[in-house]
């Protein structure tokens, strides 16, 4: 019976280019385009970054340019408030969920899940295709919601990332609050409905199509850590989902979710003129409903990176990963508790001290499997041999922003210390190190890593290597500071720091974050352009560059349509066996019939 | 490779860590009476989180320079872990997090756990875009009736007073906050429009200023001097320059300001914002 | 990505035949009971169906439980709640749909006892009794409108239509799923296909029986709640 159902399963290589490449149903491919979307959208986040800095560091500088490209937003090349503030929108909507939500999950976890565990494809290959469609879809509105300049607005959504009500919720309130705020709210929508179609899939996929041999303790931790990450998104997206629904009723149906009565704009009373009556709407109910989908997505950011990150620092420290178990706990634990410490987003927005006294302890609390994660990565290295490559750099430079963006988190959980750091450069410091930059090298560390498996190429080593070093130490140079800025007070998304005299004395140290911004931000080209060159001339990789041990490298490179060539991978081992004393190799694929292993994860769990 | 890698991360580590160490760039001296105790609570956690920072960071440059591929024969440890090191340090992470979270409650329990002590100076606050408006209740220490519906900003009418009920005859409302120095203050806190945030850096003290809430919070001031009021919470295209001041004087100083008519208040605010300046930076 | 079209020729074996690659179900894959993986038996693939459904369900219910703990937050913390009057017809929407649930269950058996023109009857009648929930649904909303009672009118009329139109959509796409079983139900099938059919009818009245039961929790929520 097995088999006949096998003949169902098999669906031929499509031949057209549009069938392959643009509407495919190959996991493969719609990781690719998922990893295409991230590196656009990132290039957009990326310059973003760099106009906001530039605003920030030589205020009332004329850049003639910018007058040319965004005539609304900088008129005479002079940036307005208003551009900046958008510019602050787009940059955090962009980067946290088509960069920082794509390019890990939709992307290497869409290529390499199913190869993992052994699967030719998907669970529901056709409905992959569209969930990255929609998502697709969503990067486009988001986009039109920038250059989007009606009568009454001349730049694009203004509410930060997180769009507080009512500022987000009524239309009047202001440049940056007209149509193109209906198009971010439009956007996130998609993109919600998009990234739940994934969601559905991975876990589907995990709990279905694993191969004979692959039991869960056996799956590589990225397998893991793509699958904790579809339950986040799971059980978060719908909630963000309501929200904006309920956010956009407010808007364009005039209901009174979060906008509460008596109300006085611009010289209008709510009710009268023409702005319309509301009454009781709650604000703070916008930011519970946000900020219960917004925690979990900092750990939907990260988790495949930490996934990545174990895989690789094995590979190349030529060792098991230390604690195995532990690590598949520690992913658990981090999601659950992701759940119920959402509050501490809000600790002075009003709500119920006590509750926040709660939100604080769990808060704290995460920074246990946390730090059990990276003991364990330091115990993974401990007594290796360690291969520096550039995805193993990246690995590292993975750990030591992990921990140096991570550890804030202490100052900013607590209840009281956040009374002086909310809302300052504290915060944007924090988790930048953590959930941007730490996610972007494990993303960086699985490029270099998987892409011998995807192209077939090798990227260049040296090029690789020049872009981990400054990088490395660029980000430091970014965000370290930064924390000091926000132990002065400097408070977030100012347009400008010049009307306040205690910021005054900060002015060298913003301009010694964006210089350090540009040059980091200029870096990147050398890592665009080693990918799009190696993908043609890159030097030709094998089937098994790394000596790796998981299913996607016992396939050629890059794999046929079908994963495995006709015949689906029988797993014997853990994933990580490397250095087994006596094996021929240093390495045990996890296929390796032959090889007798006394003791591993496959097995009975325990260590020695 | 591996000890370039070890020496950079070490570098890194050092470079981070004198900058929180130099303090060229700290808080400003703090001003309240809780500040004490949250800086103390500051300086714990910090320090707590610098040497665990330093202790993983010199781990990982150790780990990368000592366990280096050196081409020697031989192959790398075999072992999947140990339960007892999984177990430790989960318990010891445990026990210094949890605990410094509970830590963390007492200045926040002080804050927010109890209401305004009694003889509590109380000011009405209402924020609008891109404004502050501090409504004092005068001499007889009852605030006038305010109404959404009176709020007028064409004639200064920021906050809605309604001048005909008696308890206003002695309001006075400014855009400054004036609070006497060692006298326990209430803020009762609101908004006009859109969200807020009432924060001032030497207090050490921030909340948010939601429309449709009254949110009372209390603090108690020391130092007499003038200081910078920033709006913290981003509300709309001027959000950066939603700036004021709260002038901390002495209680005779106070008490005379707020026992003056409307008009003579405006003036005198206008004197004693001259009168002080602003900390030099430290 | 050259090699993509490369052979999926040699999966295609004789029922029964030796399969090299992948062993069957005992096969020797396993060497221990970690092998032994409790999805994976004959039509362990068609499971996904199953799978799949609960995992979608489990993101509806984190929906209608942010809505739920909207409505409750808004209805507490306000004084501006007018209870809004249920409109008749609901009445005969729950009774619909409660038949509905009756009536696809019928059909799910009626496929497993391999009683094909019986199962496409009852499927035709869930597909009717569906549409009519809907129609039932939008006359409610005509009702209401007739009374003057719109979206933004008060915040229990807000949440009134938006929970009525968020579970018609929801129900909505259960329809198109029928419907597709119907038009599918046409074809003649082979045994695997009559699996896969099985488990996507499983799942299809899985969808719907939970709708049904979501739309009491709403219809509870909204008129008998406080």
């Amino acid at each position: 019976m097995s088999e006949e159902h096998e003949t169902v399963h098999r669906h031929p290589a499509p031949t057209g280019f549009i069938r392959k490449y643009i509407f495919s149903v190959d996991h493969k491919v719609i990781g690719i385009q998922y990893i295409m979307l991230a590196l656009v959208a990132v290039v957009v986040g990326m310059v973003m970054s760099v106009l906001m800095r530039m605003n920030l560091s030589w205020p009332g500088t004329n850049w003639p340019i910018l007058g040319t490209l965004f005539p609304g937003g900088a008129p005479e090349g002079m940036m307005t408030p208003e551009f900046y503030l958008s510019l602050v929108t787009m940059h955090g909507t962009i980067m946290v969920f088509f960069v920082l939500t794509t390019a890990p999950q939709g992307g290497f976890g869409n290529y390499f899940l199913p190869i993992q565990i052994g699967a030719e494809d998907m669970a529901f290959p056709v409905l992959n295709m569209l969930s990255f469609w929609v998502t697709f879809v969503g990067f486009v509105v988001i986009l039109t919601a920038i250059f989007y300049s009606g009568a009454e607005s001349t730049v694009g959504p203004i509410g930060g990332w997180t769009g507080y009500a009512p500022l987000s919720a009524l239309p009047n309130s202001g440049p940056g609050q007209g149509m193109g705020m209906n198009l971010w709210i439009i956007s996130i929508a998609i993109f919600c409905i998009g990234s739940l179609l994934g969601a559905l899939n991975f876990i589907t996929t995990l709990l279905n199509m694993r191969t004979r041999g692959m039991s869960l303790m056996r799956m590589p931790l990225t397998c893991w850590a793509w699958f904790t990450t579809a339950v986040l998104a799971l059980l978060s997206f719908p909630v963000l989902l309501g929200g904006g629904i309920l956010l956009l009723l407010d808007r364009i149906a005039l209901t009174s979710f979060f906008i509460p009565g008596g109300l006085y704009l611009s010289g209008v009373l709510s009710g009268t003129g023409n702005f319309p009556l509301h009454t009781g709407g709650s604000p703070i109910l916008w930011q519970h409903l946000f900020w219960f989908f917004g925690h979990p997505e900092v750990y939907i950011a990260i988790l495949p990176g930490m996934g990545a990150t174990s895989h690789i620092l094995a590979t190349f420290a030529r060792k098991p990963v230390f604690g195995y178990r532990a690590m598949v706990f520690a992913i658990f634990a981090i999601g659950l508790l992701g759940f119920f410490v959402w509050g501490h987003h809000m600790f002075i927005s009003g709500m119920s001290p006590y509750s926040a006294m709660t939100f604080s302890i769990l808060t704290l609390s995460i920074g246990v499997p946390s730090a059990v994660k990276t003991f364990n990565w330091l115990g993974t290295l401990w007594g290796g041999r360690i291969r520096f490559t550039t995805a193993m750099l990246f690995a590292l430079g993975f750990v030591s922003l992990f921990v140096a963006g991570g550890i804030t988190g202490l100052v900013l959980g607590q209840t009281s210390l956040d009374l002086p750091m909310h809302d300052t450069y504290f915060v944007p410091a924090h988790f930048h190190l953590v959930m941007g930059v730490a996610s972007i090298f494990g993303m960086f560390a699985a490029t270099y890593f998987w892409f011998p498996k995807m192209f077939g190429r090798f990227m260049n080593e040296k090029l690789g290597k020049l872009h981990f070093w400054i990088t490395f130490i660029g980000v430091y140079c970014i965000f370290v500071p930064m924390h000091t800025m926000g132990i002065v007070g400097m408070p977030r998304r100012f347009a400008q720091f010049t009307e306040y005299e205690f910021l005054a004395t900060l002015h060298p140290l913003v301009v010694f974050v964006s210089i350090s911004a540009i040059v980091t931000v200029l870096v990147q080209v050398l890592f665009y352009f080693n990918l799009f060159w190696s993908i043609f001339k890159g030097e030709k990789a094998p089937e098994n560059p790394w000596e790796a041990t998981t299913l996607e490298w016992t396939t050629t490179s890059p794999p046929p349509h079908d994963n495995f060539a006709g015949h689906l991978p029988v797993v014997h081992h853990g994933p990580y066996e490397f250095s087994v004393p006596g094996a021929p190799r240093d390495f045990i694929m996890q296929t390796d019939a032959e090889a007798e292993v006394t003791s591993g994860n496959g097995h009975d769990g325990h260590g020695h | 490779m591996g000890r370039a890698l070890a020496v950079v991360i070490w570098a890194l580590t050092l470079g981070s860590v004198s900058l929180f160490f130099v303090k060229k760039w700290w808080f400003p001296t703090a001003i309240s009476s809780h500040a004490p105790a949250l800086d103390r609570q500051f300086l714990i956690t910090i320090i707590v989180v610098g040497l665990a920072f330093t202790a993983a960071q010199v781990g990982l440059g150790y780990m990368v320079w000592k366990y280096r591929d050196t081409g020697t024969p031989g192959r790398a440890k075999y072992t999947h872990g140990s339960s007892r090191l999984e177990v430790l340090w989960t318990v010891i992470t445990a026990v210094i997090f949890i605990g410094l979270a509970v830590m963390g409650q007492s200045v926040w329990a002080s804050l927010h756990f109890n209401q305004a002590p009694p003889g509590s100076f109380p000011v009405e606050v209402v924020a609008q875009q891109f404004q502050w408006n501090f409504h004092y209740a005068g001499r007889d220490g009852v605030p006038g009736r305010t109404d959404p519906t009176l709020i007028d900003d064409s004639t200064l009418n920021f906050i809605g007073l309604d001048e005909a009920d008696p308890n206003a005859k002695d309001d006075a409302v400014h855009s400054v906050l004036a609070i006497p120095a060692g006298r326990p203050v209430e803020l009762i806190l609101r908004s006009k429009d859109v969200i807020h945030n009432f924060f001032v850096p030497q207090l050490r003290f921030k909340q948010d200023l939601v429309p449709g809430m009254a949110i009372r919070v209390h603090f108690t001031a020391n130092t007499p001097g003038k200081y910078e009021l920033a709006c913290a919470e981003l509300c709309g295209q001027l959000h950066f320059k939603m700036r004021s001041f709260m002038l901390v004087l002495p209680e005779d100083e106070h008490r005379e300001l707020t026992a003056l008519s409307q008009e003579d208040f405006q003036t005198r605010m206008t004197e004693l914002l001259a009168k002080y300046q602003l900390p030099a930076n430290n | 990505m050259a090699t993509m079209v490369t052979g999926t020729r040699p999966r295609t074996r004789e029922r029964g035949s030796a399969s090299p690659g992948f062993p069957g179900p005992g096969g020797n894959g396993s060497r221990k009971r970690n092998g032994d993986d409790p999805f994976f038996h004959p039509d362990s693939r068609s499971n996904r169906y199953r799978i799949g459904v609960w995992v979608a369900l489990a993101a509806i219910v984190m929906m209608f439980t942010a809505l739920t703990s909207a409505y409750i937050v808004r209805a507490a913390s306000s004084d501006d709640w007018q209870a809004l009057p249920m409109p008749r017809i609901l009445a005969f929407s729950t009774a619909v749909i409660l038949i509905s649930s009756a009536t696809i269950e019928a059909a799910r058996r009626k496929l497993k006892a391999d009683l094909h023109s019986g199962y496409t009857t009852w499927l035709g009648l869930t597909t009717v009794l569906g549409l009519a929930f809907l129609v039932s649904q939008l006359l409610a909303w005509r009702q209401l409108v007739r009374q003057g009672v719109y979206v933004a009118s008060h915040p229990h009329s807000s949440f009134f239509y938006l929970l009525t139109a968020t579970h018609g959509v929801h129900l909505l796409g259960g329809l198109f799923g029928i419907l597709y079983l119907l038009l599918r139900s046409r074809r003649t099938e082979t045994e695997l296909m009559r699996i896969r059919t099985l488990a996507a009818v499983d799942a299809a009245t899985i969808y719907w029986h939970f709708m049904d039961a979501l739309w009491i929790y709403l219809f509870l929520l909204l008129f008998f709640w406080r």
